[in-house]
């Protein structure tokens, strides 16, 4: 069983780092050898990559907007669904009772886990867009109308959908954690004079707290990867300027912005990629699989730094 | 809840030094969804730093009746309890017990070591965190105090920052104790504290038990009649949820009043 899982293992890394060096390769092909679709040597052409400006001709532009619109996105919607994913699985796991109810919500959850992301994006434009960005801006905005402030595809609902999307995955990951923790650890806490609610933070999540960030680094991840639910609520081929802003909370929420999975599925079938330009979609690629690739590497060493800081702590 | 207690049930015949009782149970029955009549009637006196132990089948409820000293039974869901249980002097069962304090005056040791993915230091000074003292100072010394208390500050003094899952069995087991002494409890509950322990590490368990009594009122449940034998001073046996016999260890071991005792200490069943 061991072997098996194993050689799995093995194909699986064999496989992908096949994919990556194709990647690589083609990605530096371009990079170095072609001249197409911009002008001049390799330094140039990497300021290209992430600067150049918007080619109306052929539809490409620099990615370095892209980048930074991913990662807001992934940030604002790890802000939603961190607290929201965790707070349901420990109810889940630890207050709700063991009810039929509460078995038919955690089945559901588990099943909303595999509905393709695209129905979340058609959710995500009815509700969130249309439903509650129409009530912001007759609320908050209304001398702006009819022209649309909130109620118009954005950065905001978009990571609200993806969280919605990714919402199961730590759900069950965290749950599967807190489910994983021996009743011994409760009772041994319960015994001691804690409270229900101090053996759940003191005793039970910090046992817990490997699997609560591998959900969220599983969410993490697939957020950053997900486009077809952002076709949807706010990703767009050009913007004007950053989703970002000099003054607090520093994210502009209502702004529409580019993101690196949509720029690779519009250069792929909506682009007028010149010839050698795939070489263009595989840099679009590399960049997007080194950024998911950073920020997992990041949430692994957070972990780690964390649970280092909690079997540790010295008092003396 | 003033019912005149019975004078033909059994009635303790208090240990060694026949202190005043630490625990009066009086007329305890219990019951929850899977088991109705998980206890039934039951009444006696447990001696004040004294080690009493309840033996019997598994099943009979003697761990049920453990948990009852503590208000552990009140995670299971729909559990009804009747009678006393009476510590200085107040019924621990009555609703407005404040059900966390009785558990830092009420210690208890599980079956098996249930340490906490914590640093041996953490583990100990869990309880006190919990009760209030914030001072390093103060937690230092009582975890020190607790540690050795639980004879177990000579092998873990330099390794305190270490994983308390480092430990063997038998330390866990020592620290676990340490960590239900560091809050000072008058009564300490041990629900078959040695059963999962190598010959080594149980004998230093018994060793442990017999210092502690100086100092605490100690209950024990136990499947192993030569432990109950060795360390207890009364002996409480418990057959189908009800208070068979109740003595001195040295009176149910020898002359048992009733033939189930004897059968079960025999060896007959069980």
């Amino acid at each position: 069983m061991i072997g098996l899982s194993a050689s799995m293992v093995s194909t699986v890394l064999l496989i992908g780092s096949g994919l990556f060096i194709l990647l690589v390769a083609s990605a530096g092909d371009w990079l170095f050898l072609s001249s197409e679709p911009f002008e001049a040597g390799f330094l140039d052409r990497l300021n290209d990559v992430f600067f150049a400006k918007p080619n109306v001709e052929n539809g490409l532009t620099g990615l370095f907007p892209a980048i930074v619109g991913t990662l807001s996105l992934v940030m604002v919607m790890t802000l939603f669904v961190a607290p929201l994913g965790v707070a349901t699985a420990i109810y889940l796991s630890e207050y709700a009772r063991d009810t039929w109810y509460t078995k038919l919500i955690r089945i559901s959850i588990t099943n909303l886990a595999g509905v393709p992301a695209i129905i979340y994006g058609i959710f995500g434009l009815g509700f969130f867009v249309y439903g509650l960005g129409g009530q912001v801006d007759a609320l908050f905005y209304a001398d702006r109308l009819p022209s649309p402030t909130f109620g118009t595809p954005g950065l905001l609902w978009a990571a609200l959908t993806l969280a919605l999307v990714n919402l199961p995955v730590v759900i069950v990951a965290v749950t599967e954690g807190l489910d994983a923790v021996p009743n011994d650890l409760r009772e041994a806490s319960i015994a001691l004079g804690a409270t229900k609610s101090e053996t759940v933070f003191k005793a039970v999540m910090p046992a817990a707290l490997p699997s609560v960030f591998s959900g969220l680094i599983l969410a993490t991840a697939r957020a950053a990867g997900e486009v077809s639910p952002l076709l949807l609520v706010g990703a767009v081929k050009f913007s004007p300027s950053l989703p970002l802003s000099s003054r607090a909370p520093f994210i502009e929420f209502e702004q529409k912005f580019m993101h690196l999975g949509f720029q690779l599925f519009d250069a792929v079938l909506f682009a007028r990629l010149p010839p050698g330009g795939l070489g263009w979609v595989a840099c679009i690629a590399l960049i997007l699989v080194l950024l998911i690739g950073v920020l997992n590497v990041t949430a692994v060493s957070l972990r780690a730094a964390v649970l280092k800081r909690q079997t540790v702590e010295n008092p003396f | 809840m003033f019912e005149p207690v019975n004078e033909t049930e059994v009635r303790p015949h208090a240990g060694e030094g026949a202190s005043m009782a630490a625990v009066s149970v009086r007329h305890l029955s219990l019951g929850y969804r899977d088991n109705p009549k998980a206890l039934k009637d039951i009444s006696f006196d447990i001696p004040e730093r004294a080690v009493t132990a309840i033996i019997g089948a598994s099943g009979c409820g003697k761990s049920t009746l453990l948990r009852c000293m503590n208000r552990m039974n009140d995670l299971i869901e729909g559990v009804q309890y009747s009678g006393e249980v009476i510590l200085d002097g107040s019924n621990i069962l009555s609703p407005g017990t404040n059900v966390t304090a009785l558990r830092r005056r009420v210690g208890m040791v599980f079956q098996r070591p249930n340490p906490f993915p914590k640093t041996v230091f953490e583990n100990v000074a869990y309880g006190l965190k919990l009760s209030g003292v914030a001072s390093a100072r103060a937690q230092e010394e009582q975890v020190e105090q607790a540690l050795r208390a639980a004879a177990l500050w000579d092998e873990v003094k330099d390794r305190l920052d270490d994983s308390a899952l480092k430990l063997s069995q038998g330390q866990q087991q020592r620290l676990v104790i340490a960590r239900a002494l560091a809050l000072e409890p008058q009564v300490l509950l041990l629900d078959e504290p040695a059963s999962s322990l190598d010959p080594t590490s149980t004998f230093r368990i018994e060793e442990l038990i017999y210092e502690l009594k100086q100092s605490h009122t100690i209950i024990i449940v136990t499947h192993n009649m030569q432990q109950a034998a060795r360390v207890s001073d009364c002996t409480a046996f418990m057959h189908g949820g009800q208070l068979v016999e109740f003595g001195q260890t040295e009176t149910i071991f020898t002359f048992p009043s009733k033939r189930e005792t004897e059968d079960y200490i025999t060896g007959r069943y069980g």
